[in-house]
């Protein structure tokens, strides 16, 4: 717990004011510590990387390749061909979708998702099923938010050429049976894609362990700049696809008519690429460590324990997904009875305490469990306990606030 | 005014006892205005004789500042002229946005005035404007405003 308090004072935002953020799904907030490594490449070593023969481009270069070796291991040990930059998940599952959705997908071929994907891991796969003429199938959870057994083997078929499927719901903020899943899509000849967004900041990642073919991660949601994200790729995979984006740096030889690619990974990373953001990624990566997923996970499971215990006690609060907190992953989405979300965040901002009220960039799962939006308090393990009493303290006023009896 | 204030003081009023929430019978006009990215959603009713409104109501559902909002508006247009409902929406808009702060001005709009606050609230505007910008479309192009909605 002391060595947690000396964490967060690495945080400046986080203990300059009396503000209280519990929104870090949506974005952690940074430690100087990244915010420095970031400041110190662009004030000693920055130039273009790898195109100058100078030593500013080189160590520039040198930088930038260092952080895609440490993002290698962070995955579990991958080749650091398999690391591409990109600007976040979102746009690594578009290059999935672009680069290798669209040349693998044929008409009358299915693709597999769930109802509790972020829009970014749906909407890339409806316009894949829209121009192949393929089929868009969603998996759906229990109560609880778990997708069992029954219901992926019964969606994941011989015609299922692709299954996407997020490792943490940012809504439900449960944990997908990520690894049985991938098991049972690889029995089937389908290729499994992982929305890591909302695991990657929380816990150990191991994409072969876990059968990922493709994985996602932003680096903004995990200590990192914003603009810097991850797209892990098998590289039998990587080698036969085309490149998503194309023009400066991905090249080999360019003629008129013509031109040869670079090799993996340059040749998805088209253009300038972002390598002081890779370097905070990288710091962040070495941060994450040094506070120890051990800690994380103790820090958090204790504070969504007792936010949730909190939130049960008033009648008037409906909280969504498993009663156990320790499958939240931080995440805790509520409503309250006659109060509109949006209504709450705002009275809650008055209070200097920022959460997150809408649908989440997740309309299908709102649809499926029947809210039309919600309100979201999700942790990470620099907030404290007595946050949480703030966060309870102001949530037991909103009512009143609203109109109605004390 | 300080949030709260404005939620306790005007805007639960409004959204926990409304005054012209419900269903209009034989509406002239019927047009529905939704806020996709948080949900609101309205269906504003019209009755209109010799370019006079003579009679609204809306249902819906949405954040109290949304449906509070429409209410007050409603309240505020029964009984002027199309042109003068449609000055009263610029005026509203104009406040909320910031570009009308002349108090002088905002006279006009009685109590929906009270919204006035809401132009330091960016995040919220969008659901202050919703019932206006909903009178407002429909007035100006009617052929949008069919009772098959």
């Amino acid at each position: 717990m002391s060595t947690l308090g000396d964490f967060r004072k690495d945080f400046d935002i986080l203990t300059n004011g009396d503000y209280v953020y519990f929104d870090n799904a949506a974005t952690s907030q940074r430690p100087r510590q990244v915010l420095d490594a970031v400041s110190t490449f662009y004030k000693e070593r920055n130039a273009n990387p790898l195109r100058g023969l100078y030593d500013w481009s080189m160590w520039a270069t040198e930088s930038y390749e260092d952080s895609r070796a440490v993002v290698a291991d962070f995955l579990g040990g991958v080749s650091t061909e398999e690391v591409i930059f990109t600007r976040n998940t979102t746009e690594s599952l578009n290059l999935v979708a672009y680069s290798y959705g669209l040349d693998t997908v044929k008409e009358g071929d299915e693709i597999v998702i769930s109802v509790m994907e972020h829009h970014s891991n749906i909407l890339p796969w409806q316009m894949v099923a829209r121009k192949r003429g393929a089929k868009l199938v969603y998996m759906e959870p229990d109560e609880e938010g778990t997708i069992t057994r029954e219901e992926y083997e019964s969606k994941i078929t011989d015609k299922t050429k692709i299954v996407a499927i997020g490792h943490v719901s940012n809504v439900m903020g449960v944990t997908n049976p990520v690894k049985e899943i991938a098991a049972y899509a690889h029995s089937k000849g389908a290729t499994v894609v992982v929305d890591g967004a909302q695991s990657a900041p929380h816990m150990k990642i191991d994409v072969r362990e876990l059968g990922a073919d493709f994985f996602a991660f932003s680096g903004h949601k995990m200590m990192a700049p914003m603009g810097i994200g991850v797209l892990y790729g098998r590289k039998d995979f990587l080698l036969n696809m085309s490149p998503f984006l194309t023009g400066g740096e991905m090249i080999e030889y360019v003629t008129r008519e013509d031109a040869t690619y670079a090799e993996l990974p340059h040749k998805f990373e088209a253009g300038t690429v972002n390598a002081g953001d890779a370097v905070g990624l990288a710091e962040a990566i070495k941060y994450l460590r040094n506070v120890g997923y051990d800690n994380i996970e103790e820090q958090e499971i204790k504070l969504t324990k007792k936010l949730m215990e909190g939130l049960s006690k008033l009648p008037y609060v409906k909280i969504y997904g498993s009663k156990d907190p320790k499958k939240h992953c931080g995440i805790v989405t509520f409503t309250i009875d006659g109060v509109h979300p949006h209504d709450i965040s705002s009275v809650l901002n008055d209070d200097h305490v920022c959460i997150r009220a809408g649908h989440h960039c997740a309309q299908p799962l709102m649809q499926f469990i029947g809210a039309g939006s919600t309100a979201r308090a999700s942790l990470y393990f620099y907030n404290t306990e007595e946050e949480v009493d703030i966060f309870l303290e102001k949530i037991a006023k909103v009512r009143e606030v609203m109109g109605y009896g004390a | 005014m300080e949030l709260k204030q404005l939620y306790r003081e005007i805007v639960n009023e409004h959204n926990l006892h409304p005054m012209y929430k419900g269903k209009l019978e034989n509406p002239d006009l019927v047009l529905r205005g939704v806020n996709p990215s948080c949900g609101d959603d309205i269906t504003l009713q019209l009755k209109i004789k010799d370019g006079v409104i003579t009679e609204g109501m809306y249902e819906g559902s949405g954040c109290a500042i949304s449906q509070a909002s429409v209410d007050m508006m409603v309240d505020q247009i029964i009984g002027k002229s199309k042109e003068e409902a449609l000055k009263l929406a610029a005026t509203f808009m104009g406040m909320v946005k910031g570009e009308i702060t002349d108090e002088e001005t905002l006279e006009i709009l009685d109590e929906a005035a009270a919204l006035q606050d809401v132009s330091h609230m960016p995040a919220r505007v969008k659901c202050a404007v919703l019932g206006w910008h909903t009178m407002q479309e429909m007035l100006e192009h009617p052929e949008k405003a069919n009772d098959s909605v």
